[in-house]
């Protein structure tokens, strides 16, 4: 599904990458606090779905190659992160919804997991 | 041959990861494929990130060969008392306030070790640990 869409299932606001909405394909995604557990799942990852506002979020993003960061329970960073991600060009979007029913309503619309599974170099 | 060399700031929790943001940018031009190049900015963002949490920040070194990439990871921080014991996946000695910042789940090094053809770790307690991660190409 296309980050459109996501924003459209999670009523979630753009915090930047509006043009980008609508032409980034999403295939699968993760939801986690732990930035070392995003880490350890290398496979196309598309997006990641956290609690965290961190700016080390933005860049856990970027080295997993992450087009897309969800902040659940309505978070929203500091602009300065806002930034680092639109510098990247990493969609950034905040929803209300918690981290469980994010992910139950995502997973349900047809986004799964995916192909993710343990690098093994 | 290229060669990169970075200091890590200790103390700016905010600009950890540049080095290997950086390395990322390097590899990406220079035209490696990109899964490659996701395992090795992986892997080094966890030993930033690891100077930084554990070490008070280092020296990052990067040699780039056609055939394969060496990253040496080299601080003057508290240095790691069993390092067998460090490389368990969960073991850590983090701190609760790092890990509200998403850090200290005791992944780093097996992460590093995963995504690495090649991991080696140094370490004398009060004077430093050396981490040494290579890539074949
Ligand atoms: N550069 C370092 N200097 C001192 N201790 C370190 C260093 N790197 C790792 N350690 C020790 O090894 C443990 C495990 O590291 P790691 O697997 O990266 O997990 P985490 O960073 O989440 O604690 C750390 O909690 C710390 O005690
Ligand atoms: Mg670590």
């Amino acid at each position: 599904m296309t980050v459109g869409e996501v924003r459209n299932i999670l009523n979630a606001g753009v915090l930047c990458g509006q043009d980008l909405l609508d032409v980034t394909e999403i295939k699968s995604a993760c939801g986690a606090d732990m930035m070392s557990d995003v880490l350890a799942f290398v496979k196309d990852q598309g997006m990641l779905l956290t609690g965290l506002t961190n700016p080390q979020v933005v860049r856990t993003a970027e080295m997993m190659d992450i087009n897309c960061i969800v902040f659940v329970r309505g978070k929203t960073p500091d602009p300065s992160v806002v930034r680092l991600a639109d510098d990247k060009r990493i969609i950034l979007l905040t929803t209300e919804e918690r981290m469980y029913p994010a992910c139950g309503k995502l997973y349900r619309a047809g986004l799964s997991e995916g192909s993710s599974g343990k690098a093994t170099a | 041959m290229i060669h990169l060399r970075y200091e890590v700031d200790g103390s700016d929790f905010v600009s950890c990861g540049k080095a290997s943001e950086d390395v990322k940018r390097t590899l990406k031009n220079i035209g490696i494929p990109s899964e490659i190049i996701r395992k090795i900015a992986i892997a080094m963002y966890e030993g930033e990130v690891n100077m930084v949490i554990h070490a008070n920040g280092g020296l990052a070194e990067v040699e780039i060969l056609p055939d394969r990439i060496t990253i040496v990871l080299t601080d003057t921080g508290k240095g790691i008392p069993d390092i067998p014991k460090a490389m368990e996946e969960g073991f850590s000695t983090a701190t609760e306030a790092i890990r509200e910042l998403g850090f200290g789940a005791g992944m780093g090094l097996p992460n590093m070790k995963n995504y690495s053809d090649d991991l080696k770790v140094e370490s004398r307690v009060g004077e430093g640990t050396k981490v040494t991660m290579s890539f074949i190409l």
